[in-house]
């Protein structure tokens, strides 16, 4: 078994500054309180749960934009834990993340092409503008796109930039955030085609946070249902579905708007 | 209906036009002062003072807007106080905004103890009133060009880092930080190319602002004879001879009013129109 990421009994835990004392330091919120699983290399894992569950928190200790405050994170056998942003810089073109917001996940001032480009230039990857093209290419963007400002796009088109932005490099993982919540329903099926494409043509793995189980079925071969910091349930997607075995996942699985609902509005 | 872009856009370049054709005037006249200027700022001549301008009757033919009480060419003395005005601008304008801005975005970016220091240290200049503060480092220094730029230098920094300082923060906020953190990019090379071009469009307009300001306080500080020496022909100067003799010699006050008065207007205009026209978020 390949496995590419080991989380275990992961911590983490902020300072509530609104609770903060005029002297001394703030208490801590703890918002992640012990949790383990791994992921193998090549396997989409959805981690679902609702709002405050911790999911976005979990998905940032994995990029190490936040610092877990106990246990362990193993990427590919490396410890990156308590890795410094120095320590980190070599592995950060392994593991890249796709934003939820893409408004502000892309620098307004910045042209779609110099997006694409930017971490390619970082890690100095040789010749940038045919795989900025190649990347374009890959989400479906027309090439002359790389010219214009994030403004004169579309959500749907935005959220491709971010995700040429994330294949760029061709990272070993992508963590993508709720990246179609702020789309509408006819975007969100383009986005997700495309994520299903990608990782079908490119082998990516690819973690999956979203609140929304009906985008997870479509996507997911396994699922991680967090609640309050904790891993309620933890399954392959069609036994998720076909069998709940927490409160809390038929409580996700009940909120899924259904096609034909049984209540008559007329 | 028309279409309400094209109005704003026009209405933009319209005002970037005017402010830039008028500084440009000024500019031209500083550097061409020696050359353009019909008569000796300095020459006094004590039987053709307070003449009036040109179009008034009883003028001195070669003296267009009129001579003040020693019988100095007020238009002379303008153009050659644009050389002052203009350097005080682009001096003391330039270094404040460069200290003030750069300040600002390393508290804003970069938060923690360094936000702390630099925030403290504001709160603390600003308790200090600006005229009195101003005066007394005049005073302490000696009066002269240097002394005015670093009197605005010290006292106005805080403009310019109080407001960078609060819009690097909201900057800081946005995911595309986080999404330069991810890709690899080092804290200050992330403040330069993700935070900078996002917040220059503000700096832009501050640093116009801010000469206009410099402007009125070198007038100011002429004003109250803390500017440089009171032969050298400044603004603020002239409009302080003018007032003591305004019933009889009105246009000795009203034309370097009236220059100083568009040249701020001006300059602050510039930066508002500079804004609508090269922001791209805007365009």
């Amino acid at each position: 078994m390949d496995e590419l990421y080991r989380i275990e009994d992961l911590h983490l835990s902020l300072p509530d500054l609104n609770r903060k004392p005029i002297l001394g330091p703030a208490p801590r919120i703890e918002i992640l309180k012990g949790i383990s699983f791994t992921l193998r290399r090549g396997e989409v894992l959805g981690i679902v749960g609702g709002s405050g569950s911790g999911k976005s928190t979990l998905g940032r200790a994995m990029v190490r934009l936040l610092e877990p405050t106990g246990g362990r994170v193993v990427f590919d056998g490396a410890d990156i834990t308590h890795l410094g942003e120095a320590g980190l810089r070599p592995l950060r073109r392994r593991f890249q993340m796709i934003f939820q917001d893409p408004m502000s996940s892309l620098n307004p001032r910045h042209r779609v092409g110099q997006i694409v480009a930017a971490p390619l230039r970082l890690h100095g990857v040789g010749d940038v503008p045919a795989k900025v093209a190649e990347a374009l290419e890959h989400v479906g963007l027309p090439q002359h796109f790389a010219a214009r400002y994030p403004h004169e796009l579309s959500g749907g088109q935005r959220q491709r930039v971010g995700i040429a932005r994330a294949i760029a490099l061709r990272p070993d993982f992508i963590l993508a955030d709720e990246i179609v919540s702020g789309l509408d329903v006819s975007s969100q099926a383009q986005v997700l085609n495309l994520l299903e494409r990608l990782v079908a043509d490119l082998g990516l793995t690819l973690a999956f946070i979203s609140h929304d189980l009906s985008v997870i079925r479509r996507l997911c071969s396994r699922v991680l249902v967090l609640h309050h910091g904790l891993v309620v349930e933890e399954a392959a997607t069609d036994r998720l579905f076909a069998d709940p075995q927490a409160a809390y996942t038929r409580e996700l699985l009940d909120a899924i708007p259904l096609p034909d609902p049984d209540q008559v509005w007329t | 209906m028309a279409d309400a872009r094209g109005m704003v856009k026009r209405k933009a370049g319209l005002k970037l036009w005017l402010s830039g054709g008028w500084l440009a005037l000024v500019v031209l006249a500083a550097l061409l002062a020696p050359w353009i200027a019909p008569q000796d700022p300095l020459a006094q001549d004590l039987f053709l003072g307070r003449m009036p301008p040109a179009w008034v009757s009883g003028a001195e033919p070669g003296y267009w807007l009129g001579t003040d009480s020693l019988g100095r060419d007020v238009l002379s003395r303008i153009l050659h106080g644009a050389r002052i005005a203009l350097t005080v601008a682009l001096v003391a304008g330039g270094i404040t905004c460069l200290i003030g801005a750069a300040l600002g975005l390393l508290a804003g970016f970069l938060r923690g103890w360094v936000d702390l220091a630099i925030s403290r240290l504001i709160d603390i200049w600003m308790a200090f009133p600006p005229v009195l503060f101003s005066i007394l480092l005049i005073a302490v220094l000696g009066p002269g060009l240097s002394s005015i730029v670093i009197a605005i230098v010290v006292i106005d920094w805080t403009r310019f880092a109080r407001v960078v300082r609060a819009e690097a923060m909201a900057q800081g906020a946005m995911d595309y930080v986080a999404s330069a953190q991810v890709a690899g990019r080092g804290r200050l090379s992330t403040m330069v190319t993700e935070i900078l071009p996002n917040v220059l469009p503000t700096i832009v307009v501050l640093l116009t602002l801010e000469m206009g300001i410099a402007v009125i306080v070198e007038a100011i500080l002429s004003f109250v004879n803390l500017s440089i020496s009171t032969d050298d022909p400044t603004w603020g100067g002239m409009i302080a001879e003018g007032r003591t003799s305004v019933h009889q010699a009105w246009w000795v006050l009203v034309f370097p009013l009236v220059t100083l008065f568009l040249t701020v207007l001006a300059f602050s205009q510039l930066g508002e129109g500079l804004k609508d026209r090269f922001d791209p978020v805007l365009r």
